[in-house]
């Protein structure tokens, strides 16, 4: 099992989300996070003051799949989070040692 | 006598006034950080408590009791003695004496609010409280009583200030100016970002402002009369002409009009035409206002440079514009607008406007100097800095264990 985490636009999600769905994924956990990579930040300014803000919003999303999914899952994402500018984000794969589901007690693949 | 008309008038702008103070509060609470936003909104409406209090035992007697040489009211009128239902016959003669007292109640209390803005994010609470009281004792009543209590020193000599430039946007500006030079900058000014957490809160805030300072400069007329339309007129034209000049600077110096830019116009705009709202002509108000908005973005741009942290720029705002409006009167002012009033610079009459010049020195160096050595005694008896750490962790938290956003 394996853990994908991607970075994306915030705009992007529903797209990503639609198609993550169509493959058959049923579940994931997002948060609201900020963060800063080549993009860079953006200017605000304030009573004539500029402030330089470094730290962007963007959307991180979560997932467990199968080890064997994880190309598929990971090639959905890049796709539907694609606008092909500087800032769409990232996906990481990390290794997962186990999964349990909380109501069953169910563990492994039975647990996704 | 008492005349309805002038009574219902006068208790329904003392109403108004209140409601700036709470305006305030949202004002400032938007500029702050989320983590402050409790901490700067107590400030202001711990003073509708305390000040009030303070006018109702010995303030009203300091400001409009009977005069001592010109400089302070006696405390004759301790606790309102004397003062009841039978109109004074000095100050407002229409109207219930009470009245009249609760009306200038108001002002005293958002006049040491307005200096909150300077030390937002940083201060204490009960030095804080004990620094407002001494200041409204030592420096508002004062200056109240020289520019209008019977006797008053400063308008025996002709100076005019008709609903508060002097009395209460140059004392609370300079006042300002004092405190960011003793307490010093935030933590982390200068490296750290430190944006408005709630604009719309501002902007709220701007909208109970605009609207209560009709009663406070319409109000000022003290009457229901020619004079008060003039004034409640003169008042809107100067909020929307500052309004609009700030936008106009700020889209042509910064690429962008913005939110906090028209807000802030406003607010230059409606504190500028506070001393000659009753003495000029519309024409004039609208020139008040370009002024306004120009010489206070101009302002806060120069503070910037300087790096003061004058977090909410008081003196930007309400220091400039108080000392602006002052001479602007002097320029401006008409008898054709209101007999009572004074003819200044334009209507022929160069003195006038020298004298609101020797207004503006005098009120600005004692303030200056008495907030200082007001500051600089509370910070050796109960130090006003927030500790390090408490500073970081927010005023709300720190000061008041509350958190104004719960999710």
């Amino acid at each position: 099992m394996k853990k994908i985490e991607a970075i994306i636009k915030p705009f992007k999600l529903d797209d990503v989300k639609d198609a993550l769905n169509e493959l058959g994924i049923k579940g994931m956990t997002i948060s609201e996070v900020k963060g800063y990579g080549r993009q860079k930040g953006h200017k605000e300014i304030y009573r004539g003051a500029e402030y330089v803000v470094d730290f962007i919003p963007k959307v991180k999303l979560e997932l467990i799949v199968a080890a064997e999914q994880v190309d598929e899952v990971v090639e959905c994402i890049r796709k539907s989070a694609l606008t092909g500018k500087i800032g769409d984000g990232k996906i990481f794969v990390l290794p997962v040692e186990e999964v349990i589901r909380v109501r069953t007690g169910e563990k492994g693949k039975e647990a996704i | 006598m008492i005349q309805a008309g002038d009574t219902v008038f006068i208790l329904v702008s003392a109403a108004l006034v209140l409601l700036m103070t709470l305006g305030l509060a949202l004002f400032y609470g938007g500029m702050v950080r989320s983590k402050n936003v409790l901490g700067t909104i107590l400030q202001s409406m711990a003073m509708i408590s305390v000040i009030s209090l303070e006018w109702v035992y010995i303030g009203y007697s300091m400001a409009f009791g009977p005069d001592v040489g010109g400089l302070v009211g006696n405390l004759s009128w301790f606790g309102l003695q004397g003062v009841g239902v039978a109109p004074s016959d000095q100050y407002a003669t229409t109207v219930p004496h009470l009245a009249f007292m609760i009306y200038q109640c108001m002002f005293a209390v958002i006049t040491p609010a307005l200096i909150t803005g300077a030390f937002a994010e940083r201060v204490r609470f009960w030095p804080f409280v004990f620094f407002s009281l001494g200041w409204t004792i030592l420096v508002y009543n004062p200056v109240c009583h020289w520019v209008w209590g019977q006797g008053g020193w400063l308008a025996a000599r002709g100076v005019l200030d008709f609903a508060g430039g002097l009395v209460v946007h140059l004392t609370s500006g300079v006042a300002a100016l004092a405190a960011v030079l003793v307490i010093g900058p935030r933590k982390g000014f200068g490296r750290e970002s430190f944006m408005p957490h709630n604009l719309p809160m501002t902007v709220l805030g701007t909208g109970l402002l605009w609207f209560g300072w009709f009663g406070f400069n319409a109000g000022s007329a003290l009457a229901a009369n020619g004079v008060a339309a003039t004034a409640f007129v003169t008042t809107h034209l100067a909020g929307m002409a500052g309004l609009a000049m700030w936008l106009l600077i700020e889209a042509k110096h910064r690429g962008r009009p913005t939110t906090l830019g028209a807000a802030s116009g406003a607010i230059a705009g409606l504190a500028t035409v506070t001393p000659a709202a009753g003495f000029i002509t519309t024409n004039a108000a609208v020139l008040i206002g370009l002024l306004a908005g120009a010489c206070c973005y101009m302002a806060v741009s120069f503070k910037n440079r300087l790096g003061y942290d004058d977090s909410l720029d008081v003196v930007g705002i309400h220091g400039v514009g108080g000392l602006l409006g002052t001479l602007c009167l002097g320029i401006f002012a008409s008898l054709k607008a209101n007999p009572a009033g004074a003819d200044g610079l334009l209507a022929g009459n160069p003195a006038f406007f020298f004298t609101q010049l020797f207004g503006v020195a005098v009120v600005g160096i004692y303030a200056f100097a008495v907030s200082w050595g007001l500051l600089k005694l509370v910070n050796a008896v109960a130090p006003l800095r927030l500790s390090h750490e408490a500073e970081l962790s927010g005023l709300d938290l720190s000061e008041h264990s509350e958190t104004a956003y719960n999710t």
